[in-house]
């Protein structure tokens, strides 16, 4: 920047030589404000989405700088909420980014007065093994009328409502291999 | 609407602008009422006497859309003889049996027909024919499965055998147009004014509304949330919505319909495929125990079915192949045989009883909070407690994962951390914007979310692990790890896990398993490997793969139709291009009867699907919901299967008949029409019938449950309030996923209850202090609103005090306070096994509770002055001036 | 264009952006909120706080029905105020507000609920503006009145200044904050948060002067629906500030919710002060010269 520019970039004097004589517009203009850019259109990616909410399904627009989401706003396009969100799904990028979120596995023994930490690959493990033993401790061939039943009724599972549909397919398809029957969500409650 | 589905309410207010009248129905002035026209605040617990008062206002003045009632409801059908409605019986229908709590439907059928019930019963309709035949079985054997076959509503259906009498003048006496009209006689405008605390000008404002606005040029529409579905009689709520709208021509229509507004992301996609226990995919049963059941005995052996629910057949094939691949074959029944079978209702709340019970040891909860959101909280965590095992999978540190430490009973003392031995995972889990999926919303429509970032540290989804613990689980069990032998037995009873068809590619880093791969399963394939493009593409012999017959097509071409995205405003008003919606991405189901008989549009105005005769098919603004080619004048010839046997004139195809149900022969529990019963705790006695409640409600005797009296019965004065729990739009459901949140927690800070002036001079509340309410099952605290939006309502003379109480508090996060939901039973509609929340008893106080064991102490000392023993709020059958 | 000190001060001015210096700029921005239409849902509030990052507010339960975040401030930049009213029943007809329960035991009694989300208003004749030391405070191109944060200095004259008790300063920040109209989105096209999240149109973004023929058609609908009540508030170029960026269409008086009925711009009588100013200060001069030259004799 010469001399000059720079003289020129003072506010005074952008003031007094300018049409803004009372100081109070443009000659007022700092340099952040001239900069100034929404941080959506710095965003590396803007990403398609659905509310998490309750079941209007709006459509969202997730936007990722630096593989971090830095906005969630209603897409416009959606037919079914053009472009608006509730105070819910306004929130959602505090939802997703939120820091007290969780982010590591926690793990309670029987008994036991603290949290404790566990790797997740131990503690996958570890369920299955409760799965297996519980199942295998429950499990019932027939009744005491010789009626079939193949299942166990040692384990349930709650849950499902929030998740994608190939999330409940994944679980509603390993449960029902495994025999496992009591399986709900919150359709019910 | 507005309070739950703020941006669904945009339509509302569209509707508002173009001289729609808006209805708002509720005993709370919300921000919706704020909003409508007419607010009607009757009280909580009387819908059935409000909209039943509207259907004898529709039918005793000939209001009824008479072209539409006569083509496409079961009006003519003509019942049997033996029939006895709650009219003749003071409040039952005919066939109950008290002993059991249970009906028997078989007097409800048609003359000339027995019709089986929906898909969903069939197998146990079928079983209970020959256990008749046979008599072999013992009495209480049979009562079980008779019970059973009531507690696996699947879809809507039904099967003749035979063919019902019909009479097209409706002047039969038993004709159902006939019973209908006779049933309803009684709900005058005065007795809906008694009953619900309303007056008659009220009532008959909004009767001429929805009456002026019905018919060939006009269709008014229902939304409703789980004000209507949370009660004993909550199934018949929306039957007595659905008889109302059939009778004024206002299904299948453009701006009509009863449209269900559910709260979560994917509650209707994990219905559709349910994590629910007695449903597979798609609305198939879950088998029910047998000494011997194979497909045929499943699909039922019977030729003959007619509608869309006859290729069952091939729906089951398919569900079957998607699962067991190569190893399913005509041979092994497709593994048929892997299915665990059912034997009596699995519900979420009969496991809380047996985790309370200690017969079932292991857990998972997946984005769900029954600490706080569950009625009965409080026992609900009884049964946390009592576990062996228990995976927690949550965004944050919800109740349910920390109640063994902070619980509101280590409080109390009732139990001690260290005593507690349930082992708990607590997984950290993956949200919407760090994975791809699909939800399905409100309206049926798959909308596709991409994944926007990886999850941070532990963070998983749900598709990651269920897919790595199933990987797992087999490893183990192949031997892989353990490298032991099973034993033979062990080993037949892991074929199922073993055979299972689960090699989902998978991605990046994480071994993400593919979501689109889990679509395309779900959507299918055929014997090629082809994706398929629809349900009627579904065969019999096992060459197609389908994962729910529903959403087949969700994939078709191979392109993932969930993810289309064509702007709404480039395409027309119904949108077809934007997500998918099941089936076949229909919009408006049943559209057929969107036309008259003759296949032209009721209306110009309303027209939306009509026959093209040059064509010879069905065109219009959507994709038909009938037979595309099929003409108006199509009549099945009287041995038609399927679909075939469905007429061109007949628009409800998943019926046997083709016709909307004003009068249900069969498939509910509780009684063929709707009849106002009192909520299970209710402070007045029942206007209408000496039966005070549902007499086919589950209940759940339990020292933790104890259930309030009811009406007249003595003790009901302890527990004098009504209270009404619900959503505020601040937040959800049980917190999780906003109690967290500063933004939503500053804007709703704290648990709350709403109270009239008038109660709060009479109970000395102040506004903005303490209040203490106390049920049978528990008592808790909140701050005081004082507000006229809450109005008392008189009924029989009394006045009636209504309380509202948001739910969605607990003692974690930033917005914290009592759960509402400890108050509530557990007594549970006996067709879906749902809760009431929205109409239960309990007294208020002022001041906050008492700590430690005094609050137990509390809850005892009202249970004794209200005389309250395990037998109280049980009974069956009830006659006028109390329990019999 | 030239402006008399009038116009630039309190008189009607068609151009704030021009009067402040912007030769070629976009037509003049703003916010109409119809509060006819408001669920008082909160996105608003909530879609404010998220795109300006702004911190939260205290999670004190009022008592003020479903209020609880009291009103504009540093931290609250858009508000929703709630107004329950129970009123003698005037026999109703739809007003597009229900007329209640002529049925339940207070049958003589009429309930509304208003919502209202407040806002900045952005003035015509911006006294915050004006009394700012430091230039933080500036017009924008599209007539909006922004605080520069990183020219503030939290010396807080900006605060009393204000005819409406919108601008604060924030504790532990120190700075005053207060709607931007999201000059950020503006600038690359965008509407403001708040308008394109909320989910009934309540609050309308777009040209001023279209706004101003909206508001006023909206106005007659509602009154030839007999809801003889609805009035715009802020609209008038010629009120105590000129008109506000910012307007509302309401259902009752401005006080109801807590609106001033009457704004002044604070410094409409700055000129008249500093003449008197003038006159006070020749008259100290006068006197000293006159004590001067009084020591003299």
């Amino acid at each position: 920047m010469g001399v000059r520019a720079w003289i020129e970039g003072w506010p005074a004097v952008r003031q007094i030589a300018g049409r803004d004589p009372l100081g109070r517009g443009a000659a007022a203009k700092s340099d952040r404000s001239r900069m100034l850019r929404a941080r959506t259109e710095d965003a590396d990616r803007m990403v398609r989405s659905v509310c998490p909410y309750c079941a209007v399904g709006c459509g969202q627009q997730v936007y990722v700088s630096g593989e971090r989401v830095v906005q969630i706003e209603g897409d416009p396009d959606s037919p079914v909420s053009r472009g608006r969100l509730c105070p819910k799904g306004a929130a959602s990028h505090q939802l997703v980014t939120a820091s007290d979120r969780q982010t590591a596995v926690r793990y309670r023994r029987p008994h036991g007065t603290e949290w404790e930490d566990l790797d997740l690959d131990t503690a996958m493990d570890m369920i299955a093994d409760r799965v297996i033993e519980t199942r295998r401790r429950t499990w019932e061939d027939t009744d005491e009328n010789g009626r079939v039943l193949r299942r166990t009724l040692g384990f349930a599972s709650l849950g499902g409502a929030t998740l994608d549909n190939e999330e409940n397919y994944l679980m509603k398809k390993l449960y029902t291999a495994l025999g496992a029957v009591e399986i709900e969500n919150q359709a019910r409650i | 609407m507005a309070e739950c589905h703020p941006v669904g309410f945009q339509w509302v207010m569209e509707a508002k602008a173009r001289g729609a009248t808006i209805i708002h129905v509720d005993p709370r002035f919300t921000r919706t009422s704020a909003l409508a026209d007419i607010h009607v605040p009757l009280r909580a617990g009387t819908d059935i006497a409000f909209l039943g008062g509207l259907i004898n206002h529709v039918l005793s003045r000939d209001l009824w859309f008479r072209e539409y009632v006569m083509a496409y409801t079961n009006a003519p059908m003509i019942v049997r003889e033996d029939f006895r409605d709650t009219e003749d019986l003071d409040g039952l229908f005919s066939g109950f049996a008290e002993q059991t709590r249970h009906y028997d439907p078989s007097t409800w059928q048609y003359e000339g027909a027995d019709v089986a019930a929906a898909a969903g019963q069939r197998d146990q309709w079928a079983l209970m024919h020959r256990d008749e035949e046979a008599g072999e079985r013992s009495a209480a054997g049979r009562r079980t499965e008779k019970a059973s076959s009531m507690e696996t509503a699947g879809a809507a259906g039904g099967r003749f055998h035979g063919h019902p009498e019909r009479d097209e003048t409706l002047q039969h006496p038993r004709c159902v147009f006939q019973v209908l009209r006779r049933h309803f006689a009684r709900y005058t405008p005065q007795l809906v004014a008694d009953v619900c605390g309303i007056t008659e000008r009220e009532f008959e404002r909004v009767a001429d509304a929805l009456t002026a606005n019905s018919g060939r040029e006009r269709t008014t529409a229902f939304a409703y949330g789980v004000g209507w579905t949370h009660h004993t009689v909550g199934v018949q709520y929306i039957r007595t919505a659905a008889i109302l709208q059939l009778l004024l021509g206002n299904i299948g229509r453009p701006g009509g319909g009863i449209l269900a507004l559910r709260g979560h992301a994917s509650i209707q996609g994990s219905t559709d495929i349910p994590t629910l226990f007695n449903i597979l995919p798609g609305y198939l049963p879950m088998p029910h125990a047998h000494e011997h059941l194979d497909l045929d005995g499943y699909v039922s052996a019977d030729a003959g079915s007619k509608g869309y629910w006859g290729n069952m057949d091939a729906y089951a094939v398919s569900l079957l192949k998607a699962w067991w691949g190569d190893v399913a074959t005509a041979d092994n029944e497709y593994c048929f045989g892997y299915l665990p079978r059912l034997t009596s209702s699995h519900s979420n709340y009969d496991t809380v009883v047996k985790q309370v019970e200690g017969s079932c040891e292991g857990y998972f909860l997946v984005g769900e909070n029954p600490a706080v959101g569950t009625s009965n909280s409080r026992m609900n965590r009884f049964g946390l407690a009592n576990l062996t095992w228990l995976v927690v999978r949550d965004f944050n540190m919800i109740e349910s994962a920390t109640f063994w430490k902070d619980g509101p009973e280590i409080d109390s003392g009732e139990l001690t951390t260290e005593d507690i031995a349930t082992e708990v995972f607590f997984l950290p889990a993956a949200a919407h914007v760090e994975k791809d999926g699909s939800f399905t919303n409100t309206q049926r429509m798959l909308q596709w979310h991409h994944k926007a970032v990886e999850p941070r540290g532990d963070q998983r989804s749900e598709l990651w692990f269920y897919y790595h613990l199933g990987r797992i689980i087999r490893e183990k069990l192949a031997g892989a790890v353990s490298r032991e032998t099973p034993t033979p037995e062990q080993a037949e009873r892991d074929r199922p896990i073993l055979d299972l068809t689960w090699d989902y590619p998978t991605i990046g880093e994480f071994a993400e398993p593919d979501a689109e791969a889990v679509l395309a399963e779900i959507s299918g394939w055929d014997g090629e490997g082809r994706p398929l493009s629809s349900y009627t593409q579904l065969r019999t012999d096992g060459s197609t793969r389908c994962g729910c017959w529903i959403y087949c097509g969700s994939y078709a071409e191979g392109v993932n139709q969930t993810a289309r995205r064509k702007p709404g405003r480039e395409q027309s008003w119904v949108a077809p291009e934007w997500g998918w919606a099941w089936p076949l991405n229909r919009r408006i189901l049943y559209n057929r009867a969107s036309a008259d008989p003759d296949g032209a549009p009721w209306s110009e105005r309303k027209a939306y699907l009509w026959w093209d005769a040059e064509q010879r098919k069905w065109v219009g603004h959507d994709v038909p919901d009938f037979q595309a080619t099929k003409p108006p004048d199509y009549r099945p010839p009287t041995d038609a299967e399927r679909e075939d046997a469905i007429g061109g004139s007949e628009p409800f195809i998943m019926q046997a008949d083709g016709r909307g149900w004003l009068y249900v022969p069969t498939g509910l529990a509780d009684g063929p029409m709707p009849a106002h019963y009192e909520p299970a705790e209710s402070p007045v006695a029942n206007l209408l019938y000496g039966q005070q409640a549902n007499p086919a409600r589950r209940v759940f005797p339990h020292r933790l449950n104890r259930y309030a009296p009811s009406g007249e019965t003595p003790g009901s004065e302890v527990y004098p309030h009504v209270f009404t729990t619900y959503r505020l739009t601040e937040h959800h459901t049980a917190g999780g996923m906003s109690r967290w949140l500063p933004y939503l927690s500053e804007l709703q800070p704290e648990f709350f209850c709403e109270v009239s002036p008038a109660l709060a001079a009479e109970r000395g509340l102040e506004h903005g202090g303490w209040a203490t309410l106390v049920s049978p099952r528990a008592a808790i605290e909140a701050r005081v609103l004082v507000t006229e939006r809450m109005r008392p309502v008189t009924v029989g003379g009394h006045t009636i005090h209504q309380i509202g109480l948001p739910y969605h508090w607990g003692d974690n996060g930033l917005s914290t306070g009592d759960s509402a939901n400890e108050l509530l039973p557990i007594v549970l509609d006996p067709n879906v096994h749902i809760q009431p929340t929205k109409a239960d008893t309990c007294d208020i106080r002022p001041g906050r509770r008492p700590r430690g064991r005094a609050r137990l102490a509390l809850v005892q000392e009202y249970q004794r002055r209200a005389g309250i023993t395990a037998e109280t709020g049980t009974e069956a059958v009830t006659r006028r001036g109390g329990p019999s | 264009m030239s402006f008399t000190l009038d116009e630039r001060l309190s008189a009607p001015l068609m151009d704030p952006a021009a009067e402040a210096g912007y030769a070629e700029h976009p037509p003049r921005m703003g916010f109409f909120t119809d509060t006819s239409v408001c669920i008082g849902c909160k996105a608003c509030e909530v879609a404010c706080k998220e795109w300006n990052a702004i911190p939260e507010g205290g999670l004190d339960l009022t008592g003020m029905s479903y209020d609880n975040s009291v009103g504009l401030g540093a931290s609250t930049w858009r508000h929703v105020a709630f107004v329950e009213q129970a009123t003698p029943n005037r026999d109703a007809v739809d007003l597009g507000m229900p007329s209640v329960p002529q049925g339940a035991l207070q049958d003589d009694r009429e309930l509304r609920w208003l919502m209202a989300s407040d806002v900045c208003k952005h003035c015509t004749h911006a006294a915050c503006l004006d009394v700012c030391p430091t230039g933080s405070l500036f017009r924008t191109e599209f007539g909006t009145v922004v605080v520069q944060e990183d020219i503030c200095n939290g010396c807080g004259y900006c605060v009393p200044a204000c005819p409406y008790g919108v601008i604060d300063l924030r504790p532990g920040d120190g700075r005053a904050w207060k709607c931007t109209l999201c000059y950020d989105r503006l600038g690359a096209g965008l509407e403001p948060a708040c308008a394109k999240a909320c989910p009934t149109d309540s609050i309308q973004y777009g040209p001023l002067d279209e706004l101003r023929d909206r508001a006023a058609e909206r106005v007659d609908a509602l009154h030839e629906a007999g809801a003889e009540q609805a009035r715009l508030y802020g609209h008038d170029p010629a009120d105590g500030v000129g008109g506000d960026g910012a307007f509302f269409l309401l259902l009752d008086e401005p006080e109801v919710y807590g609106l001033p009925p009457d704004p002044v711009v604070t410094t409409r009588d700055l000129p008249a002060m500093w003449r008197r100013a003038a006159v006070a200060a020749a008259g100290t001069v006068a006197a000293v010269a006159a004590a001067f030259l009084g020591c003299r004799r």
